[in-house]
């Protein structure tokens, strides 16, 4: 099913609030709600799913006006970021709750039920632990089983708050694999809200990211990546740093040295170049290149991270050097921009 | 440290034998003079005469109505309070409104107000001379000096005692689990009794057990509501004052032990509760 949000509002007296977010969700996809904390990202979510009724807007189920529908009408699948299994009731009776509170009329036999739970906890790849209480399972475990009761009364979205948040760093690895194999087994419509870009990237089809109760931007993980609009969502999505250049006829200069780099974007005069750490090299000291001077470096996964001093200026970069190179504090550098990019009027 | 060595063979937190020795003593001496040692003495002195004796002060008509008035305020008042407890906790512990802070220090009202004043507020309310008094009396609608009067003191006294013991447990389990219900499909009453009955099951037990003990023991309070009418308005606390007052020992004493009776009783649940289901108490308070 598709979701249209429309210019969504929603005020707390502080922080969370929504400012105008507007967003279009295809059937079948699955899009990561991205942004830092107080961006609205999880407000934006309850709003959707009707656990929060918005000032302003409008949101749309397959083009029904949906705004004011009451959240039990909405046939949504939640799975909250602490799970919010019933602490009294087994996995069994969690998973089925769903399907046990439709009117008589709808509700399945007791036998289907039980096939229905069974195969969702298959599904889950959690079977027999039907009879346990959830204060006896892994974080792991609580979350497939969150997931399986949200999957239990075929809801037409899945929406899930920070799913993978509680857990320790290699479980969300490996849960993160896994949930995007489920979604490509399933086939439902998914919204999950995160603050890890990594996370984002890595599982969604699409990702929109939040700032300050607005979408800064949607795309796919290439295109918020390799093409970001603006300086806050290059910085969020991947590692950014930034130099003050001058900027004429696209032709760059850094501390009146011409800089030969690829200049993406169009402004002119003083602006910041912003580019990733890949962006620019290490080099030999030489004329043609910018010098600089080593603050720092830090190993990495993939290599080393170097902190340059770019002279005679106070402008610090970061840039990424190959693991094999062995670089010294206080080490005489040359610098080579490849590329940049500028935003307009930011 | 003065005994170096023996520091370093027992935890650094831990207190001396002697210190802990000392520390449990007073605890016992204290508890002895001031708690079991009354309730010896009320069944000791109940029992001073023989069994025969005891068992005759419940031959007394006006023991017997005391008996009954109390049964009778008990089985409405702690219903009452519980629903009370029960609708403003959920309120206070699920949602955010104005007023909320005014509504938690009206609850602990009855706690701070002397028991006496409370009786004395229905008075001056419902009685002949009262606020309400002529309404009443055109009606002829009895309160102050009858059973409604009695009911209402009581419950004023018991309320916070469901209420104090529901929002903190509530406000700790948050409205996490009653969302995902929502979100189910379940509506408001159906995720009311499903979801939040039975994760406040114990604590509601507790603050129940302790309201009926303070409901069938309210002394101040009803004795200045009740009129101490023998028969028709004493309950037991004001039937022992009267006997007593009359030098009727024994008796005095006979229906005292029956009131210590249910502290004992009381305690005793609330132990036996916690024993058996200590683990799933323990459970009811969400661990992060």
């Amino acid at each position: 099913m598709d979701i249209r949000i429309v210019n969504i509002a929603k005020d707390f007296g502080g922080t969370g609030a929504l400012r105008g977010a507007s967003l279009d969700i295809r059937d079948g996809e699955l899009i990561a709600l991205l942004g830092p904390s107080g961006s609205g990202k999880t407000t934006l979510l309850r709003v959707i799913a009707g656990l929060e009724i918005p000032s302003t807007g409008q949101v749309l189920f397959a083009n029904e006006d949906a705004t004011n529908l009451p959240v039990q009408h909405r046939r949504i699948g939640f799975v909250f970021q602490h799970y919010a299994l019933f602490r009294h009731m087994t996995v069994f009776d969690n998973i089925a709750y769903g399907l046990r509170v439709r009117p008589r009329a709808t509700q399945p036999s007791r036998r289907e039920i039980a096939q229905r739970v069974e195969a969702l906890l298959d599904l889950v790849q959690l079977p027999g632990i039907e009879n346990r209480y959830p204060a006896h399972l892994s974080g792991g475990q609580r979350q497939r089983v969150a997931l399986a009761r949200a999957l239990a009364v075929e809801p037409r979205v899945l929406l899930l708050d920070e799913p993978l948040g509680a857990l320790d760093a290699k479980v969300r690895k490996d849960l993160r694999r896994w949930l995007r194999d489920l979604h490509d087994r399933t086939g439902h419509t998914t919204v999950f809200v995160t603050h890890d870009q990594d996370e984002a990237l890595e599982l969604a089809d699409r990702v929109a990211i939040l700032n300050e109760g607005r979408v800064a931007q949607i795309g796919t993980p290439d295109e918020v990546y390799d093409t970001p609009a603006s300086p806050f969502v290059m910085a969020f999505v991947g590692d950014t740093t930034s130099m003050p250049v001058e900027l004429r006829d696209g032709q760059a200069t850094f501390a009146g040295k011409r800089l030969m780099a690829d200049i993406i974007g169009s402004a002119e005069g003083e602006t910041l170049l912003y580019l990733r750490p890949g962006d620019a090299v290490l080099v030999k000291p030489d004329p043609d290149d910018l010098a600089g001077t080593v603050l720092g470096v830090r190993r990495t996964a993939t290599g080393r991270r170097v902190h340059v001093r770019l002279d005679p200026t106070t402008t610090e970069i970061e840039i990424e050097a190959a693991a094999s190179r062995s670089i010294a504090v206080g080490e005489a550098v040359g610098v080579r921009i490849l590329k940049g990019r500028v935003f307009d009027g930011k | 440290m003065r005994d170096a060595r023996s520091s370093r063979l027992r935890p650094v937190v831990a207190e001396t034998p002697l210190a802990r020795a000392l520390l449990i003593a007073v605890a016992v001496v204290f508890l002895g003079i001031f708690l079991i040692f009354p309730v010896f003495v009320v069944f000791a002195e109940a029992l001073r005469h023989g069994f025969g004796a005891f068992l005759g002060a419940f031959d007394d008509p006006d023991a017997r109505a005391a008996i009954r008035l109390t049964l009778t305020v008990a089985a409405i008042s702690v219903p009452l309070n519980l629903m009370f407890g029960l609708a403003a906790s959920w309120a206070i512990a699920k949602f955010d409104f104005r007023g909320k802070n005014l509504l938690i220090t009206l609850i602990d009202l009855p706690f701070s107000v002397s028991p006496v004043v409370s009786g004395l507020v229905y008075v001056l309310l419902f009685g002949a001379q009262g606020l309400l008094g002529p309404f009443l009396k055109a009606h002829g609608i009895q309160i102050i000096f009858a059973l409604p009067g009695i009911v209402l003191a009581t419950v004023f006294v018991t309320f916070p005692f469901v209420a104090r013991e529901l929002i903190p447990l509530m406000q700790e389990q948050g409205s996490g689990e009653e969302e995902a219900a929502l979100s189910l499909g379940a509506g408001g009453l159906r995720t009311f009794v499903t979801i939040t009955l039975p994760n406040v099951r114990w604590g509601l037990l507790y603050g129940v057990l302790l309201c009926n003990a303070r409901a069938m023991g309210e002394f101040g309070a009803v004795a200045v509501v009740s009129g101490h009418i023998r028969g028709v308005t004493t309950t037991m606390p004001l039937q022992v004052e009267i006997l007593y007052n009359e030098y009727n020992f024994v008796a005095a004493f006979a229906v005292a032990s029956l009131l210590a009776l249910l502290a004992l009783v009381t305690l005793a649940a609330k132990s036996y509760l916690e024993w058996r289901y200590g683990g799933a108490l323990a459970t009811a308070i969400p661990r992060r």
